[in-house]
């Protein structure tokens, strides 16, 4: 999957913004809600647990609502499922579609492995107290103008300019 | 009259879109995406911000317009505590791993590696969550609601438009500030440097490169 051509250049970030917003409008017309990621994370753990461990996970007060025999009953599980199919074809289309490990050469392939893996913790341990992400709290709950979105994106913000004076990550 | 309600296909086809759209907008790569911290890459306040304007503005029109219903529209609760402790914990994740849930899918779909690594960091946070839930955590989260109201200009009493003018003022702002730092700190990092890697992600000092001129070649 190497590429041989050199990748295309990204988007103007205005019009990738704009392009973004009116999907975003979409969605909240077709669904009544925005665009998300970490409800399929949760119900995908849910299910990982369900497959594991189901008395424990039906016994959880938090995971044993969610908890679904099929992962594909939800409409964030198709949303996933879409995000990533239309991140490859626009990564394929563009030649920007490379396998690797990145950060790697410049962190180091163990530190960039912890650094990943906490962080990706971190994150998910952090939407499931604000029972939202990025997407799902911070974009789409702006757009309806919440108040818990602002908090949340000013907090994110703030906390990633910080931690990114102390931790080189990737 | 709007909203619909949710289906299959419409989770497909909006799921594309936004995938579609992150990845060309660069936010497949941790490097792009932690520049907004360092400052030097300002694509996801641009992005973010300008998409939250565009959809603000759509969901306020349609709803004067008599289209959409906006009280059948989803808004968070507004919960002071549990939102700024996420949002604390979802950008210090970001800033060390290098995504936020929704990108690291798009970093994977475009053959990272160590964006399938942070995936299963999320899975892993959110069993260790559903792990310490009790009635303690339940308490926390619960704390500093704003009782009155959900959102901004309920808060306030205002029109929710004074808002959406006051971000579209901000995302001027945010261009010339965007600009003046990208500038400074070796500009907005390209596909080239994103897809084949690159020494640093880190700022560089400022070089003599005149504003504009590295997205030029990018």
């Amino acid at each position: 999957m190497q590429t041989t051509t050199s990748p295309k250049p990204f988007w103007n970030p205005w019009l990738a913004g704009v392009a973004l917003g009116i999907t975003l409008l979409a969605t909240f017309i077709l669904t009544g809600h925005g665009l998300g990621a970490t409800g399929f994370t949760t119900r995908l753990s849910a299910w990982l647990g369900l497959q594991v461990a189901p008395e424990a996970i039906q016994a959880n007060p938090y995971l044993g609502a969610m908890a679904r025999p099929d992962i594909l009953d939800g409409w964030i599980t198709w949303q996933v499922l879409g995000v990533f199919a239309g991140a490859l074809l626009g990564a394929f289309m563009a030649g920007r579609l490379r396998v690797q490990f990145d950060g790697a050469q410049r962190v180091g392939t163990g530190k960039r492995v912890a650094t990943a893996l906490i962080g990706g913790l971190l994150a998910g341990f952090g939407a499931r107290v604000a029972a939202g992400c990025t997407s799902g709290l911070g974009l789409s709950g702006a757009a309806t103008l919440s108040i818990a979105a602002f908090v949340f994106l000013g907090a994110f913000f703030v906390t990633g300019l910080i931690v990114s004076r102390w931790v080189k990550g990737v | 009259m709007f909203p619909m309600t949710e289906t299959v296909w419409s989770a497909l086809l909006v799921g594309v879109a936004f995938g579609y759209i992150l990845e060309n907008a660069g936010f497949g790569s941790p490097c792009k995406l932690t520049g907004q911290f360092t400052l030097r890459d300002w694509s996801v306040l641009k992005v973010m911000f300008t998409a939250i304007v565009v959809a603000a503005a759509g969901l306020q029109g349609l709803a004067a317009l008599g289209v959409l219903d906006i009280d059948a529209v989803f808004v968070p609760t507004s919960l002071m505590v549990a939102s700024a402790v996420g949002g604390v914990l979802v950008g210090a994740g970001f800033a060390i791993g290098g995504y936020c849930p929704g990108t690291s899918v798009v970093g994977v779909a475009s053959g990272r590696l160590d964006a399938l690594v942070f995936f299963v960091g999320l899975i892993v946070g959110t069993f260790a969550f559903a792990g310490l839930y009790g009635p303690t955590i339940e308490a926390l989260m619960a704390m500093g609601e704003v009782e009155s109201a959900d959102t901004l200009h309920d808060a306030w009493g205002i029109s929710p438009w004074w808002i959406i003018v006051a971000m579209g003022a901000a995302l001027v702002g945010v261009y010339y500030l965007g600009r003046w730092f990208e500038a400074r700190h070796g500009g907005p990092i390209s596909a080239d440097e994103a897809v084949c890697g690159q020494p640093s992600c880190t700022p560089t000092q400022a070089t003599d490169t005149p504003p504009g001129a590295r997205s030029a070649h990018g």
